[in-house]
């Protein structure tokens, strides 16, 4: 049906390189490890399409690599040489919670029950539907929410879908003229975007000088304007917000709602409930807290709880439990859909086997762990932590560009923690080790702080130089953006 | 506890070190809001939870499936998962360090390159969640970069009611207006469509195959409508049925969306790979993360996220969207699965998806009650069939014979759907057996 027309172009190359260099010769590539040809460039093939649909359809050819299924194992595992991840190494980054991903929920993931498509019928999907319900009534308890929906597909998913969510809640009460998102400065990013995509104004919240939410200040912000507060507690400083019942009050006083962003939740396992302080609606990064491989940025998961309030506003649809069967509803006051179907399915299932491993003990261990974890770690190193007690992470300052810092970090074969923010510490080095990290771990990144903290300014700049890469000039990657091979063939 | 690994001696020396005799010393929380309770999970081994999860999932009848809908399968190679779970890969963050995670850049390079391939446009990026949200992201950059009297997106009949919730949802805060334009035939209606495109028309969106199944005939009308109205053209569609169609660039597609989850992902549940390209032109608007060649200091290539300045981490309010995880170990998954194929096995696989559901619609037409398919034209892995008895019925029958078919409402009939790919293709004599005898009638 498919018919090649040309050569390969390795071997056009062979006889025309004006460089005179042979396809196949490493030495062309390989400098030092350093680097390995694109797909395209090993071998690539344009095939005349030949179909039974009419011309005027299709493609007169396509050319894409064509490697043989040996090239296409070396060139990933070559790849994934080239690739640092929780299996290399810690990965310390604050905000992050990349913690050991355990190796078995792999294998249930790929257990043949999984390959359900999601049009059946409930009766033909009770497997999958019970595991939901499941997952949603174990969330609910860990929040201590009255309501979950599984269906956001990611953390500023879940964002998004909690502030629809209170937008039809405060609609159905008259109150839908509240056109207000109050958001603390030192929030996540996503935070300011998912309210601006729900059709909001963002009102930033300035921090005291504890580092936590000024009160007086909220005091001001908050009125009839106010949809809902968004916080993350413990904040991105790894403080409690010592002062949220009173948060929370001033809240709800002035008709707003208090939204929860459990990018911090790892810290709160066992200890509190973001339910019981007071908060309405909340995500869950089932990637962070629950373990399942970030995969080099996703797929991840950000289920919602909600009030009973909110409850029928949730997206459809919802599982519940009927005489030991399981069904799917539409909530009465629904948002709707926020996927097409429920998300990523495989990420809910490997959350789940986790929660269910560790049990309420391991579950209270695990934030245990990662707060000692953290506080042990700041111990260790020579820079400053400005803001305190902390928990599961902390905010260190560097004397030297923070970036920099990260740099030669890399130079220690250690994952650099996030950099240069939040803003209100200098050169921020936000750390998180997790609780997975052994003692003699935590050592190896805290000499590797400690000896970039020793290292002259001047070499600073110049790391890394034991990395696959050496540093790369961003500025010019921005500013002549090249997104493909085909970009690479017009230069 | 499994995997904090602390011995009791380094647990206490660590106390030590901070100061504390025990860990909950270090939680500054008021007693107010601390939680005393039990949220009543038991522990379990691995063996036992592998039991206790694979029990549950086991609860699903095994059936052979010809939904589709949105959520197709095909067969992944093993070398899909035996390299996409290499853990440098699997448990790998974002790509924030580059130096040290030019592998994965490397692949999501790739990866949009294939989709650039595929589409014909200047610039893919490295995913969305799935084919819904990537209309409703597409919709939203119509929305900043068309400054046109309203703000009314034109999207088909046949729009699936899920994909037009999700829609719904991104449309509500921009206080943008979805409307829907006619199709005629199981195809868009293009002189409906003329009547009601306008000045205030910011996008339309047609999708090839549509969602009854049919590959439009004439996108290019479309495309010119849109042009002659100042709105973007956006094509839906996926990453098998694009190595076979022609580039929607060809004929006046600014935006491609839909699933590349189609490569690299079997049926699990309705995940997806949202597909995510467009002009050149509209790079700085384009939503999520990009993966760009530079060079780093000792002159060699490198790749690093690029343009960072549109995401939310930077740009916070004024963010192009608020995506942050996507989708990259399955766009990974996809890479691999479609360098495995080459460019004929792809084009081989997509053909399959036109003849094999052709072939199953003949023989199910040659039976008495049973109109295959409803709409002329090219059908691409599905069809709608109109039956003789309820659509229910037959579909209620076929399960007992342990097939999945599906029915729809389709212009105020009720209709049976059917998917062909190649992981059914062999189950077709099976379907078409339990059809024999079930028309009604004589």
């Amino acid at each position: 049906m498919s018919q090649k027309r040309h050569e390969r172009r390795t071997e056009e190359a062979a006889d025309g390189d004006e460089e005179g260099d042979a396809p196949h010769q490493q030495a062309r590539w390989y400098d030092g490890d350093r680097y390995e040809p694109l797909l395209n460039e090993k071998s690539t093939d344009t095939v005349a399409v030949e179909s039974s649909l009419p011309d005027d359809l299709t493609r007169e050819e396509l050319t894409l690599p064509d490697p043989s299924e040996p090239e296409v194992t070396r060139h990933y595992t070559r790849l994934s040489q080239m690739n640092y991840g929780i299996d290399s190494g810690p990965i310390p980054l604050g905000s992050c919670t990349m913690k050991y991903n355990p190796a078995f929920t792999e294998d249930v993931a790929a257990h043949p029950g999984n390959r359900v498509h999601p049009l059946r019928t409930d009766d033909d999907k009770q497997g999958i539907l019970g595991l939901l319900y499941e997952l949603q009534e174990t969330l609910a308890t860990v929040g201590g929410m009255d309501a979950v929906t599984l269906q956001p597909p990611a953390g500023a998913a879940g964002e998004f879908t909690g502030i629809q969510v209170a937008k039809a809640y405060h609609e159905a009460n008259g109150e839908g003229e509240r056109n207000e998102v109050i958001v603390p400065e030192s929030a996540h990013g996503t935070n300011f975007a998912s309210a601006a995509m729900a059709g909001y104004d963002v009102v930033e919240l300035p921090s005291n000088e504890d580092g936590r939410v000024a009160v007086d200040a909220l005091e001001a912000a908050a009125g009839e304007d106010t949809a809902l507060l968004m916080l993350t507690n413990p904040n991105t400083l790894g403080l409690f917000e010592r002062d949220i019942t009173e948060i929370a009050d001033i809240v709800h006083e002035a008709g707003g709602l208090l939204y929860y962003d459990g990018a911090n939740l790892n810290s709160l396992l066992g200890k509190a409930r973001p339910g019981d302080m007071g908060f309405d609606i909340m995500h869950f990064n089932l990637h962070k807290t629950f373990a399942t491989p970030h995969g080099g940025g996703g797929p991840g998961q950000g289920p919602i709880g909600v009030s009973a309030d909110l409850a029928p506003f949730l997206p459809t649809p919802q599982v519940r439990e009927v005489d030991g069967d399981y069904e799917t509803y539409d909530p009465d006051h629904s948002i709707g859909r926020v996927h097409e179907f429920m998300g990523n399915w495989l990420v809910l299932v490997k959350a789940y086997a986790y929660i269910l491993r560790h049990g309420d003990v391991g579950l209270e261990r695990i934030s245990e762990t990662a707060v000692l974890n953290a506080n042990y770690l700041a111990e260790r190193i020579e820079y400053e932590v400005p803001y305190g007690p902390f928990h599961h992470e902390f905010v260190a300052s560097a004397d030297e560009d923070a970036a920099d810092v990260a740099k030669a970090m890399l130079d220690h074969g250690v994952h650099p923690p996030t950099t240069k923010w939040p803003e209100i510490v200098d050169e921020a080095l936000m750390t998180e080790p997790t609780e997975t990290e052994s003692k003699a771990r935590l050592d190896d990144l805290a000499a590797a702080f400690n000896a970039v903290a020793a290292t002259d300014p001047e070499d600073l700049a110049a790391a890394p130089n034991e990395t696959t890469a050496r540093r790369i000039d961003q500025a010019d990657a921005a500013r002549n953006p090249r997104l493909s091979w085909h970009a690479l063939d017009d230069t | 506890m499994p995997y904090v690994t602390h011995s009791e001696a380094e647990r206490s020396e660590m106390l030590d070190t901070v100061g504390v005799s025990d860990p909950d010393a270090l939680f500054d929380i008021p007693d107010s809001v601390r939680f005393d309770g039990d949220y009543g999970i038991e522990a379990h081994s691995e063996r036992e939870t592998r039991a206790a999860v694979e029990g549950m999932l086991d609860e699903s009848p095994d059936l052979t499936e010809f939904l589709g809908g949105g959520h197709y399968d095909h067969y992944v190679p093993s070398v899909v998962d035996h390299l996409s779970l290499r853990g440098e890969f699997l448990t790998s963050y974002t790509q924030y360090q580059p130096e040290i995670t030019q592998g994965f850049l490397q692949a999501l390079f790739e990866f949009q390159s294939l989709v650039v391939e595929l589409t014909g446009l200047g610039v893919a990026n490295c995913s969305v969640y799935d084919r819904a949200t990537a209309l409703g992201e597409a919709v939203l950059l119509a929305d900043r970069v068309r400054a046109t009297d309203g703000d009314t997106v034109l999207v088909p009949a046949d729009l699936p009611d899920r994909v037009r919730s999700v829609l719904d949802n991104y449309t509500d805060g921009p206080e943008i207006t979805v409307e829907t334009y006619p199709t005629s035939g199981g195809t868009v209606d293009v002189d409906g469509l003329a009547d009601q495109i306008g000045a205030d028309t910011s996008l339309v969106y047609a999708a090839t195959p549509n969602a009854r199944g049919v590959l439009e005939p004439d996108l290019a009308a479309v495309g010119d409508l849109a042009d002659d109205n100042d709105a973007l053209f956006c094509v839906g569609s996926d990453a098998v049925a694009l190595a076979l169609l022609e580039p929607p660039a060809a004929y006046g597609a600014d935006v491609v969306v839909g699933d590349a989850g189609v490569l690299g992902l079997p049926t699990t549940y309705g995940m997806g790979l949202g597909l995510f390209a467009c002009r050149e032109e509209f790079l700085r608007q384009v939503p999520g993360r990009l993966v760009g060649a530079g060079e780093d200091d000792a002159g060699n290539r490198a790749y690093t996220l690029t343009l960072q300045t549109r995401e939310q981490h930077i740009r916070r309010e004024r963010a192009t969207s608020n995506i942050c995880t996507n989708q990259a170990w399955l766009a990974l998954r996809a890479a691999i699965h479609a360098a495995w194929l080459g460019p004929d096995g792809l084009v081989d696989l997509a053909e399959e998806c036109v003849t094999g559901v052709a072939a199953a619609c003949e023989r199910i037409d040659a039976l008495d009650g049973f109109t295959a398919p409803v709409y002329d034209g090219h059908h691409f892995r599905e069809a709608l069939i109109d039956t003789a008895v309820p659509a229910a019925d037959v579909a209620d029958h076929c399960r007992h014979a342990g097939l999945a078919v599906r029915t729809v409402e389709d212009a105020g009939e009720e209709r049976l759907a059917v998917c062909v790919t190649d992981t059914n293709l062999e189950d077709v004599d099976a379907l078409v057996d339990a059809l024999a005898g079930y028309g009604g009638g004589a």
